[in-house]
């Protein structure tokens, strides 16, 4: 199988790796780049927990391949924090008990950042159809949908 | 198993490579590369362009025309296809309406496809490189297609479209069914014509044939449509799977075309 080379921006650092021609994201990310945060879930689209940000998009890692990112940007979750503070989303996920097993969580904080990030202060129901896509099997969905709220709150006392 | 991607600047050389056996059209990837991580042995290689036609959409002096590559997200979000929105928003979450395009809805299989149910209530036509096709004789041949879609076109209605996905779980869940209907009607109030586009009903989004005559000079009230609700199972061969039985399928049909029909 041909090489190939990919280039990105992954959290802010420029990234290069070699990889084989048709590797998904994921692969890359996780197998070859170090990144374990995006999970592999189901591989098909369904479960969300590969989510990732692609220029300020939200996308699924695992049907996406890796050399059509080259010269985009890419977030996922764990570039968020900085300087050992965490981002505010993942500081309401841990306050509002929105993780238990955690597999999810990376996926459901990339949906919700694109959320937050183009509408700051969502109702409920914005809330829920940005998570719609990310499969929770172990919340019923309650505490990471206040989890979003909490941190949608956080956020704009911090700029008022 | 990783495939190779090649990638051409112009549709030609992309067509010209596309006719190597086992090799797949990529778009967004739900289809194909969901395929290919199941395990599907008949996808050996993709291909794409990047030809920009394919991304774009222009609509003018009443007509559509939207680039096969262009997203669901992107369909949702514009001004002038408001009415389509709600058929695009029909699709995924927001991670898939990202990615899932206009061309490769038309090749998804039951239960998906709520999208080209929606284009074949517009009598759309789908553009390859042999030319223009009605989606209705593309749909039929869809599976010997070997010609890149680069883009879809119908004509905007001004009103009368509806358009209605009926799944179990919400937000987002997969289709029980969708129905697209496209109703015009005459300076009396009565259906000078009628559309009817129904999804997982067959293999593939079908027309409700029957239904559209029967409603042809009806009033739109309940009494007016009960004579289209009562042939609108006909000719459907709907798929049992884990999201319905083909039973049930059937049984609710009717019910939710009146709703959408009175809506």
């Amino acid at each position: 199988m041909a090489k190939v080379p990919v280039q990105f921006t992954l959290n802010g650092s420029e990234t290069a790796e070699f990889i084989d021609s048709g590797s998904t994201l994921l692969h890359a990310l996780r197998d070859k780049i170090g990144d374990t945060s995006p999970k592999g879930g189901c591989h098909q689209g369904t479960c969300g927990a590969c989510s990732v940000i692609i220029d300020g998009e939200l996308r699924l890692s695992c049907l996406t391949l890796a050399e059509n990112c080259n010269g985009t940007a890419i977030t996922t979750t764990s570039g968020l924090s900085e300087g050992g503070v965490l981002h505010p989303l993942q500081r309401a996920f841990l306050d509002a008990f929105a993780s238990q097993c955690g597999f999810c969580t990376p996926g459901m904080i990339m949906a919700a950042k694109v959320l937050l990030d183009h509408t700051p202060n969502p109702s409920r129901d914005e809330v829920v159809q940005a998570l719609s896509g990310n499969i929770c099997r172990c919340t019923g969905y309650e505490p990471i949908i206040q989890a979003v709220l909490l941190a949608a709150r956080a956020n704009s006392q911090n700029a008022a | 198993m990783a495939l190779a991607l090649q990638t051409f600047s112009t549709l030609k050389d992309a067509n010209a490579a596309l006719q190597s056996a086992g090799t797949r059209y990529l778009g967004g990837g739900t289809l194909v590369v969901r395929a290919a991580n199941e395990g599907d042995v008949s996808v050996t290689g993709l291909v794409r362009s990047t030809e920009p036609s394919l991304s774009t959409i222009d609509v003018s002096d009443g007509k559509a025309r939207i680039g096969a590559s262009v997203t669901m997200a992107a369909v949702a979000r514009h001004a002038e296809l408001g009415f389509l929105a709600g058929a695009a928003r029909a699709v995924g979450g927001p991670a898939v309406r990202n990615m899932a395009t206009v061309g490769g809805n038309l090749f998804a299989p039951t239960p998906y496809g709520d999208f080209a149910v929606a284009l074949l209530a517009l009598d759309a036509t789908v553009t390859t490189e042999d030319g223009e096709t009605p989606i209705d004789a593309f749909l039929a041949h869809r599976d010997v297609s070997r010609a890149i879609v680069t883009s879809v076109g119908f004509s905007v209605p001004q009103d009368g479209f509806r358009f209605l996905k009926v799944s179990r779980v919400k937000p987002k869940g997969v289709s029980v069914l969708s129905i697209a209907a496209l109703v015009e009607r005459a300076a009396d109030g009565t259906i000078a014509s009628a559309r009817i586009a129904l999804g997982c009903m067959a293999d593939r989004p079908m027309r409700a044939k029957a239904a559209e005559m029967a409603l042809v000079g009806a009033n739109l009230t309940k009494e007016g449509i009960a004579p289209a609700l009562a042939v609108a199972t006909e000719s459907t061969s709907p798929a049992t799977d884990p999201i319905a039985s083909a039973w049930y399928r059937n049984e609710v049909l009717p019910v939710h075309l009146g709703r959408l029909l009175l809506s």
